[in-house]
């Protein structure tokens, strides 16, 4: 039991220190982990998984790891995998951040960071422009989205607000719309 | 205290972000703005660091964020946090799992969800444009527009934008490119002015 737990949060480990930035790009990795080198899971399965880890909240690659957990050893197994997959993160972003604190005030890192943030600008708004595509699907989710892009600059209110209001929003038009189909 | 505030702030996020890593953002901001932790260029600059290091962008993000505010203990804080709602969900549907697929009251709150969280973060993303490439400040005591833009980011994120999008050698490449480039550029133009 524990020996298949440790499996299970070594393979985690793995995806999480071989994958940058999560999303798509773990999946190549996860299936040549689960599916190739370990008889865990289908081809199918992993794309299931995956895209279920999208709808829910939370860390995408987390909860898709989570499932492959939970389907080899139930419940420890989701827990042993959730945290196989923030273990490298946790040494490795803790030793940087160490290192940036320390050197945070010498004028080159100040004038490297400048510039960083001018490319996280770009970076921010091509993956707004990927997001576009799959959630904008008529009028009404871009109304729901200038309402909550102007709320959330102007209004000093949570997100939380924005995310919860819109989903139940979301739930009222679907039924609507079924009950109008009828 | 504080490290039942930050696994609190971060459980949270765990249970309201959908859609990704820079579905954190605008909670980051948020927290920011409450807590006084950090700053809204602080989070910029996490976020480079956290585009730029193997492991899931919210992660790196939570474990940045924790580091920054509590040390180690702050680090490991926030990032169990932010896991445990996305687990103990999927250890619910796996239960549930067939009558959750075509749910029309599922299918509504992502209908409503998937813009929602879009417009979040464009108005984030508007933040690090303020800070980034403008220079509110500056214009403020001046008055003149020709001050209220940082120029050289300008030429930079116009440049990078070509670069990610059009250019077929390199707009398929690992942003990880675009962040170092974009530090050399910061060093030798001394985009902070200093």
């Amino acid at each position: 039991m524990l020996k298949e737990l440790f499996e299970i949060y070594f393979t985690s480990v793995k995806v999480g220190a071989m994958t940058f930035g999560g999303g798509y790009a773990m999946l190549p990795i996860l299936q040549k982990e689960v599916v190739e080198k370990k008889p865990w899971n289908t081809e199918e399965e992993i794309l299931d998984y995956y895209a279920l880890a999208q709808c829910l909240p939370g860390i995408i690659m987390v909860n898709t790891l989570a499932f492959v957990g939970q389907k080899r050893k139930g419940t420890a197994g989701a827990i042993a995998s959730g945290l196989g997959a923030v273990t490298p993160p946790l040494i490795i972003i803790t030793v940087i951040a160490a290192l940036l604190t320390a050197f945070a005030d010498v004028p080159a890192v100040q004038n490297a960071f400048a510039g960083i943030r001018v490319c996280v600008c770009v970076l921010i708004f091509n993956s707004i422009l990927k997001l576009w595509k799959s959630s904008m699907v008529d009028k009404k989710c871009l109304a729901i989205f200038l309402v909550v892009a102007a709320g959330s600059l102007f209004l000093d209110l949570s997100p939380i607000l924005f995310v919860a209001g819109a989903g139940i929003l979301g739930i009222l038009i679907q039924i609507a719309g079924r009950s109008k189909a009828k | 205290m504080t490290l039942i505030r930050l696994f609190y702030e971060f459980l949270k996020i765990g249970l309201f972000s959908v859609g990704g890593g820079m579905a954190t953002l605008p909670f980051l901001y948020a927290m920011a703005d409450n807590t006084g932790w950090f700053t809204y260029a602080q989070i910029a600059d996490m976020l480079a660091v956290s585009e730029s290091t193997p492991g899931p962008i919210g992660i790196n993000m939570a474990t940045y964020v924790g580091y920054t505010t509590a040390g180690i203990p702050g680090a490991l804080a926030a990032t169990i946090g932010i896991i445990i709602p996305g687990i103990v969900l999927v250890l619910i549907i796996t239960a549930i799992l067939d009558k959750f697929r075509n749910n029309v009251y599922v299918e509504g709150a992502f209908y409503g969800l998937r813009p929602a969280s879009v417009g979040l973060i464009t108005a984030a993303g508007i933040l690090v444009v303020e800070i980034s490439l403008m220079n509110t400040a500056l214009y403020q005591q001046t008055g003149s527009i020709a001050d209220l833009f940082q120029w050289k980011a300008i030429v930079l994120a116009a440049l990078l934008l070509v670069l990610t999008r059009w250019v077929k050698k390199t707009k398929g490449l690992h942003p990880v490119y675009f962040i170092v480039f974009s530090a050399v550029v910061g060093i030798v133009f001394h985009f902070a002015g200093v």
